[in-house]
Formats: C-alpha cells, structure tokens, sequence
C-alpha cells in the first residue's frame, strides 16, 4: 500500500463516518462539529487529487466561513425549553430504508462502469494531462501548483491549453462566469444583512 | 487509487446529505444536509478534473460551487433569523404559513 493509498483511506474513512455521523447526531451543535470535521477531510482529498487551490478554498471557505457562520446560526436560534426538535424512530427507520437503497443505486452504478475505457474513449487520444501544453512557470499539475493556471483561467486566459508549442486553439476562460458570480455574492450578502438586520420582535400568535 | 473509489466518496456524501435534508427538523440541519450534497458534487467534479481531460475546468466549477455554497449559506442563514425571531422556533415542521 503505498502513501497516496493510505491517506486516501484515512480521508475518505473520515470524510464518510463524519458525513454519517451528521446524520445521526440529533444536537445541532455536534452536527456542526461532524460537518468541520468531514468538509476538513474533503479538502484533503482535493489535496490528493492534485487541486491544492481548490482544496485550501475548501479549508478557508467552507470551514473557515460557512461553518463559522452556521455555528452563529446555530447559537441565536436557540430551541425553547419545551421544543425538542427529535426526528421520529420510524421516520429515521424509513430515511435508514431509503438511504441504503439510494447509496445501492448510486454505488452499482459507479462500479459497473468501465472508467479506464470510458477515460480513454473521452481522452481521444491525449494523454490525460498535456505537459507540453504546460509553459514554463506553470507547474505541472503532479507539482501541486493550480493558483496560477486558475487566477489565468478566472481571467479569461488558459495558457494551459493555448500558448503552447504548436497550439492552434483558442480557449476562453470564465471572466464572465466570474464577475456574475462576484457580483452574485455581494447581492446576496447585501440581502443577508437587510433580511438578517435586528428589529422588534413581534409576538407569536401561534 | 482510481477514479471510481473518489466517485463512491462522493456518493456517501450525497446520501448522507439527502438524508440529513429529508429528516432533520431543525432548520440548520436541513441546511448542513445541503452543504453535505454540494461537497459530494465538489469531490466528482475534482476526481473527473484530475483523471479525465476536463482538466482546470473541473476545478473551476468545484471553486464556483463552493463560492455559491457560501452565498447560499448566508441568505439561508438570513432566513432562518428571520424566521426565528417570528415564530421563536426553528422547526421546520411549524412553517406552514403558506398552506402549502
């Protein structure tokens, strides 16, 4: 077994039992807790799959962000004394039923595929990765060094597939997927504040 | 490690997900279920990126659906908030304003 195998194993065992154990924790606070603990993992295995961008995007992001602000969620939304917010033995029963079916369905399907052929029919014959499409600068991907080619690509720019000795293409990146989606984040935190803004509270009349 | 053992990651995580959504009452859990989905779509989009010629494109659609994760995660934050502080709870069950 070789390094990349066992960290593999280790990533994914967590990843898996602290998905699983989200699932089963009933206390939003622990759940929040497994979430860290299972996004922390994935993004180790984004580090194995040679994406150290996407990866440390995961670890700042998500845990670093969304968590944080699901904890703060979780802290102003205190549940009352009287409401236990417990799912019901029959419905867990069930949702157990479904998922076991669904995880079945899901998991024969990734193994009766042939990905090497599949792989090899989509690749058309490229190797998997272009290193002589890669200039100098740009690492190779097995380097560990995506920042540069993204911000690039994020730009509008692929030089990982242009620019390289005897290339005829011209690929466009995603600088308008981009400033759609940055201006996206900023509405969407602008409305946050407004809807999430304090003001009186009004009686419940339920 | 190959292609397929990434893909069934992805695919407990998209179960657990499903499942978190379908039971949890609480608000916040419905939305952790979410997060769970969307991580096991990141971790396909990025063993496609790393074994097949889509190549950066893969990791840059796992870095927008993270960036709209987190968009996601504020407004339906919001929400709740606001759904709180009108009805004093958070359970998803008692959110039958609309009749719907």
């Amino acid at each position: 077994m070789t390094g990349h195998q066992l960290l593999f194993w280790i990533f994914a065992a967590v990843t898996c039992g602290g998905a699983i154990a989200v699932v089963l924790t009933q206390n939003v606070v622990r759940m929040a807790f497994w979430l860290i603990v299972s996004l922390g993992a994935s993004s180790g295995l984004f580090f194995l799959l040679n994406a150290d961008f996407v990866g440390t995007a995961q670890l700042l992001v998500y845990v670093g962000g969304t968590l944080v602000l699901m904890v703060f969620g979780v802290m102003l939304t205190a549940s009352g004394p009287f409401s236990k917010m417990q799912t019901r033995p029959g419905e867990l029963f069930l949702a157990g039923v479904v998922a076991f079916l669904l995880l079945g369905l899901l998991g024969s399907t990734v193994c009766s595929v042939d990905w090497e052929r599949v792989v090899a029919a989509t690749n058309d014959g490229h190797p998997v990765v272009d290193r002589q499409a890669l200039n100098h600068g740009y690492n190779l991907p097995q380097e560990g060094n995506t920042g540069h080619p993204l911000g690039m690509a994020f730009l509008g720019i692929r030089p990982d597939r242009d620019l390289g000795v005897g290339s005829k293409t011209f690929s466009n990146g995603y600088l308008l997927p981009f400033e759609i989606v940055s201006v996206h984040l900023l509405v969407v935190l602008i409305a946050a504040a407004y809807l999430a803004r304090a003001k009186r509270r009004v009686a419940s009349d339920d | 490690m190959d292609l397929s053992s990434y893909l069934l990651v992805g695919a407990v995580l998209f179960v657990a997900g499903i499942v978190c959504m379908a039971t949890k009452r609480n608000g916040i859990g419905v939305l952790m279920g979410v997060e769970l989905v969307l991580n096991g779509a990141n971790i396909n989009f990025v063993a496609f990126a790393n074994y097949t010629r889509l190549g950066l494109d893969g990791q840059v659609i796992s870095l927008f659906v993270i960036v709209l994760a987190a968009a996601e995660a504020a407004v339906a934050l919001a929400i709740a908030l606001s759904y709180y502080n009108n009805h004093l709870t958070i359970d998803v069950d008692q959110a039958n304003q609309l009749k719907g």
